[in-house]
């Protein structure tokens, strides 16, 4: 690992006297000890992404002393991040995440620098932004970004210390060493778009990033110090259901496009079209709250139906309408009047705009989709509901 | 002969269950465990995208099964 850390050059990462108290349970352990903690020091790790995974990233780097840390997040703190995203509190909501984790950071140890990139990780940006960094955590929360990360620190060499988590599960691993797999050894197809639910619409448990996000920061004090056993060729399972962890051997593929003996991907590619997410010219598509008014308003014709889970239904709906989850939808399609209009809801519009997919990949013709779904209905037509 | 199949994230949805014991032919390989999984799950076809494992290691899908064994599938998660 040691040939992924630049040599320190002429900045000096001798300690001051506050540092040798600061770091004195770091400075008594024999794997560590002063050269371990210059070396902390000497360090610069940029964590990709503010937010469940980030979060116990930016507190545990910031503690261990190393000495330069990237934050990189374009988004601006909400309350509904709160349950898990513990960098940011109630007075942050509203402002960018990075300024948030940068005082937290700055809180916890002064002596560190903080770097804020309040930039999206783009195929334009991410070469030149990752070039600075000895290694990159994944605290992203969509697949292009994290195929995106991956090739851009195979490209360039730097560790990409991965995390990512599923309701009550989560992975982790080190991908992009020289010997080691990267990501595209392990899932060289990303799955089709909106198969796989994110945070926001499948849940999560708010301590599960704090466990997997932990899990990250200790593999990457583990890559600058070159200590242990990183988690290089293994891909670490975690159920926090059962508190269970597995690790699965894993090997870099020797035909990899990316990483392998004869890589056909030599430069960043659009990671958007790669996932298979598109602009939407879907847009004629889609129904506003005020529109879908207007239509019960005037006894129109229409079938509305809801693809939530029923655990949602419980907390609001718009009345009048027919709940069929979404997994359902292929299913229980058949049972619907094709004859109407169908305009289909969900929380925020995503998943309806799925089901719409579905029904229209059938032969449905007279289908919508609510834009914004129920959140957007709860804003613009009836405050009344619960919003969640 | 007879191997343990573990699910994970999606996969468990899909196929409402944790984990199942799965009957196969002598000679069978992961190919015809999988084939067998989306023939008696359908919904599982819906999963294009997974790693597969026997016995904690990486496997391609050529990789013939034994009596007792352990196979994990598991599906990309990318929430963060």
């Amino acid at each position: 690992m040691k040939k992924n850390i630049p040599e320190i050059e002429n900045t000096s990462t001798d300690l001051a006297k506050e540092e040798y108290i600061r770091y004195s349970r770091h400075l008594i352990l024999p794997e560590v000890g002063e050269e371990g903690q210059r070396e902390l020091k000497a360090a610069s790790v940029l964590i990709v992404g503010a937010g469940g995974l980030g979060s116990p990233a930016t507190f545990y780097l910031a503690a261990a002393g190393v000495g330069t840390i990237g934050i990189a997040d374009f988004d601006n703190v909400e309350l509904v991040n709160l349950q898990r995203q513990i960098i940011h509190g109630t007075g942050d909501i509203g402002h960018p995440k990075v300024d948030s984790a940068a005082s937290k950071m700055r809180a916890v140890n002064p002596l560190i620098k903080v770097k804020k990139i309040p930039e999206k990780l783009s195929s334009e940006n991410a070469m030149q932004i990752i070039k600075d960094y000895d290694v990159v955590i994944d605290g992203t929360d969509n697949f292009p970004t994290r195929y995106l990360l991956n090739d851009a620190c195979v490209l360039s060499g730097k560790p990409y210390v991965y995390g990512s988590i599923y309701r009550f599960e989560g992975q982790a691993s080190v991908f992009a060493t020289e010997l080691g797999p990267c990501y595209r050894c392990l899932y060289p197809e990303p799955p089709p778009p909106n198969l796989v639910p994110s945070c926001e619409e499948g849940g999560v448990l708010g301590i599960l990033p704090g466990i997997i996000g932990s899990i990250q920061a200790a593999e990457a004090i583990k890559l600058v110090l070159n200590i242990g056993e990183s988690l290089a060729g293994q891909l670490l399972l975690f159920d926090a259901l059962r508190m269970e962890f597995s690790k699965l051997k894993i090997r870099k593929n020797e035909d990899c496009p990316v990483c392998g003996k004869n890589p056909s991907v030599t430069e960043l590619i659009d990671y958007d079209q790669f996932c298979g997410i598109t602009a939407d010219a879907e847009d004629n598509l889609n129904i506003t709250p005020l529109q879908l008014k207007q239509k019960m308003d005037n006894g129109d014709d229409i079938l509305l139906l809801d693809v939530r889970e029923e655990i949602e239904y419980k907390i609001n709906r718009i009345e009048g309408g027919q709940l069929i989850p979404l997994y359902l939808v292929p299913l229980k399609m058949n049972e619907l009047d094709r004859s109407k209009e169908i305009i289909i809801y969900c929380r925020n519009g995503i998943r309806s705009m799925d089901a719409l997919r579905n029904l229209k990949a059938a032969g449905f013709e007279k289908v919508k989709n609510l834009a914004g779904g129920i959140n957007a209905w709860i804003d613009q037509i009836d405050p009344t509901l619960q919003k969640y | 002969m007879k191997v343990n199949v573990k699910f994970f994230a999606l996969g468990r949805e899909l196929v409402g269950n944790n984990s199942l014991e799965i009957e196969l032919g002598e000679s069978d390989n992961i190919k015809n465990l999988i084939e067998r999984l989306q023939n008696e799950h359908p919904k599982f076809k819906e999963l294009k995208s997974f790693v597969v494992a026997v016995n904690m290691e990486y496997a391609d899908m050529q990789k013939s099964l034994n009596d007792g064994d352990e196979v994990a599938i598991i599906p990309p998660v990318s929430g963060g």
